[in-house]
């Protein structure tokens, strides 16, 4: 079986000893820093990304993936303990977690949600490592009209499965291709939308975009609506589950991670999405539905097996076609761009070490969160319980050192500013930033992608329906955007949104 | 607000959106614009820049239109403390060193905070935050920031 060697390569590789170090200290910085409540899994990354920058290729992906499922867990453990979810996946988690937590069960409900996504991602490692190289010979077939096609659907699903204003959204998507237009135009060396200004002919860099919309403009946000938090649960205890508790999860746990592994492939989907729909699900099904929302175990289980799960499965599309489906999957895509690795089918072939390598990677990942955060929930509680005018400060400094970092310029600090503001003030419009963000990453390329494709045929845009794969997807997205703006659709989409809020 | 403006939210994100995007068309009308098969700088971007307004004018018109939510207060005071100290410290930096722009940056931005007071213990955590971006940025990853700048002859 070839997928025994090619996961034996990709265990040699992660298993290095160096790589273990960077796979457990990217658990546990993701986990420091996703705990703090308000700093979602996209700020956390986009914070601590310029510290991977120096690694090896492998290694700095691998401590990314790691910080990645670190800030995921951290902000489970967040919205169990507190109720202040510090990203839209974790919402759910908080509804009956903090409810167990409130009981005195906060132990069971942070061991359930360690179980759970355990289990989810130790089997969605598999399916990576089982449905990655199909895919990823599928698309070796592709030619610039697929990719492009693929891009269009990729930006409009991000769109629909997103919260919020339709035209907004597509407003953010527009602007963020936009910003990706700033620099040098590859083909002709004109220096676009640059103001002769020197440093902007090398385009903006998307660490800069993200620490300013996600991190700058997200503390701004919180300073205005300050208030006094208080983590109610000091002490957790009782972190072991009994034969019961077991019996309870272990359905909603299966369910959960079937349901987040599909859903985490969809172009837009990945861990809000997935847990949402678990959590549905599992009031529609389970026995104990009555007590769903006042601490059910199941309530917990579920989503966060399917937001672990879910949060995997949007690697499949990242490594295999190099098309990025959420936000935190465009932060990877920027940061392989910046290790020298176009992403895209040919990564599996060509560096096959690498590819199999972040897929193991993930399995000892998981490995790592269940040892660190179960011992380590003291020192968790801890740094929950630091106040935030304590804390925002410090983040501050840590942006302003790592955008500075990347070039050693000020330059970029200055533009962190500038990204702050804007992502403030977007924050306060009701535009989501998360599509722009898609948008500015995937610019750049799927110009790239159009013209090569519109070259090749003369400039006969009819290329892109007369190729059976392009027409596909091309059909997908306007079912999906037809889907949205009709009335009926539209109003379910509403209902099933309205929860969060 | 205005009678005239109905949805604030929608009104303001589609004269952002318009404002953008009418910057961004005249300036890549600058730039060749060349043919469909074989496209200028100018084109791809001049495409988006008409989406970008056309969503613009869809949103103000739905603002008009359409009630919608109120717009909520905009923090002034916390997000000019907020920026300023990142734009005084990214100033700061190269000309009086890491030093004074990392004391400028801390307190600038912590007193847009309403819990914001001088008090020894934050003054303490404030200089352990010197001390390990020092010892950390500057002495482990070798970062070039002078600890002190031009302003002192370095």
């Amino acid at each position: 079986m070839e997928i025994f060697s090619n996961l034996l390569l990709g265990f040699q590789t992660a298993a290095s000893a160096a790589n273990l170090v960077y796979c457990l200290v990217g658990v546990a910085l993701g986990t420091a820093i996703g705990v703090l409540p308000g700093l979602g899994p996209a700020a956390t990354i986009a914070m601590l990304l310029p510290i991977t920058f120096g690694l090896e290729p492998v290694s700095s992906l691998i401590m990314l993936a790691g910080i990645f499922y670190g800030a995921q867990y951290g902000g489970s453990t967040t919205a169990i303990l507190v109720n202040l979810p510090g990203e839209s996946s974790s919402v759910i988690t908080a509804l009956d977690g903090h409810a167990m937590a409130k009981r005195g069960q906060a132990g069971k409900a942070l061991a359930t949600a360690a179980l759970g996504s355990f289990f989810a991602g130790t089997v969605t490692t598999l399916l990576i490592a089982l449905f990655s190289p199909p895919l990823a010979e599928m698309a070796l077939k592709f030619g610039p009209a697929e990719y492009f096609s693929l891009m269009v659907l990729g930006l409009v699903a991000s769109v629909v499965l997103a919260n919020g204003s339709l035209l907004h959204a597509f407003g953010m998507i527009v602007f963020g291709l936009l910003l990706g237009m700033i620099g040098t135009d590859v083909n002709s060396g004109v220096a676009r939308f640059s103001f002769d200004v020197p440093e902007l002919t090398d385009g903006i860099s998307f660490v800069v975009v993200a620490m300013g919309v996600f991190g700058i403009g997200e503390i701004i946000g919180n300073l205005q609506n300050e208030a006094e938090r208080s983590v109610m649960v000091k002490k957790v205890t009782g972190l072991m589950l009994d034969k019961e508790d077991f019996k309870a999860i272990a359905a909603p746990v299966v369910r959960g991670t079937m349901l987040g592994s599909i859903l985490g492939v969809l172009p837009g989907g990945g861990a809000m999405l997935s847990s949402f729909a678990a959590y549905a699900l599992e009031k529609k099904i389970s026995k104990n539905a009555a007590n769903f929302g006042k601490g059910a175990i199941e309530g917990v289980a579920a989503p966060e097996a399917a937001n672990n799960a879910g949060a995997q499965a949007s690697f499949i599309p990242m490594l295999t076609l190099g098309i990025p489906g959420n936000t935190v999957m465009a932060l990877m895509i920027g940061a392989m761009i910046i290790q020298g690795i176009q992403p895209g089918p040919s990564v599996m072939t060509e560096q096959p070490a690498l590819f199999w390598g972040i897929i193991a990677s993930m399995w000892i990942g998981n490995v790592f969160l269940v040892i660190l955060n179960l011992p380590l929930i003291g020192l968790w509680v801890k740094m929950i319980s630091v106040p935030y005018h304590f804390l925002y400060p410090a983040i501050i400094v840590f942006c302003a050192i790592g955008v500075f970092s990347m070039a050693n310029t000020t330059f970029d600090v200055y533009f962190m500013a500038v990204f702050g503001l804007l992502g403030y003030v977007f924050r306060k419009l009701g535009c989501e930033p998360a599509p722009m963000m898609l948008g500015f990453i995937l610019g750049p390329m799927m110009e790239e992608f159009l013209r090569r494709a519109l070259l090749l045929t003369k400039g006969d845009p009819s290329v892109f329906i007369r190729r059976p794969i392009s027409a596909t997807m091309l059909v997908i997205a306007a079912l999906a955007m037809v889907s949205v703006v009709l009335p009926a659709l539209r109003k379910k989409r509403e209902e099933a949104f309205a929860e969060e809020d | 607000m205005s009678s005239l403006i109905k949805s604030p939210k929608d009104f303001w994100t589609g004269a952002l959106f318009l404002g953008f995007g009418a910057i961004a068309f005249a300036i890549s009308r600058g730039y060749s614009f060349g043919s469909a098969g074989r496209m200028g700088p100018g084109y791809f971007p001049t495409v988006l820049s008409c989406l970008l307004m056309g969503f613009g004018v869809l949103a103000v018109l739905r603002g008009v239109r359409q009630q919608g939510a109120a717009f909520g207060g905009f923090a002034w005071k916390q997000s000019v403390k907020v920026l300023s100290a990142i734009i005084a410290f990214a100033f700061l930096l190269p000309r009086a060193g890491l030093i004074i722009a990392l004391v400028v940056l801390v307190f600038g931005s912590a007193s847009a905070s309403i819990h914001f007071r001088f008090e020894w213990r934050a003054t303490l955590l404030a200089l352990g935050l010197l001390v390990f971006c020092v010892l950390v940025f500057v002495k482990g990853l070798g970062l070039p920031m002078p600890l002190f700048g031009t302003w002192f002859g370095a």
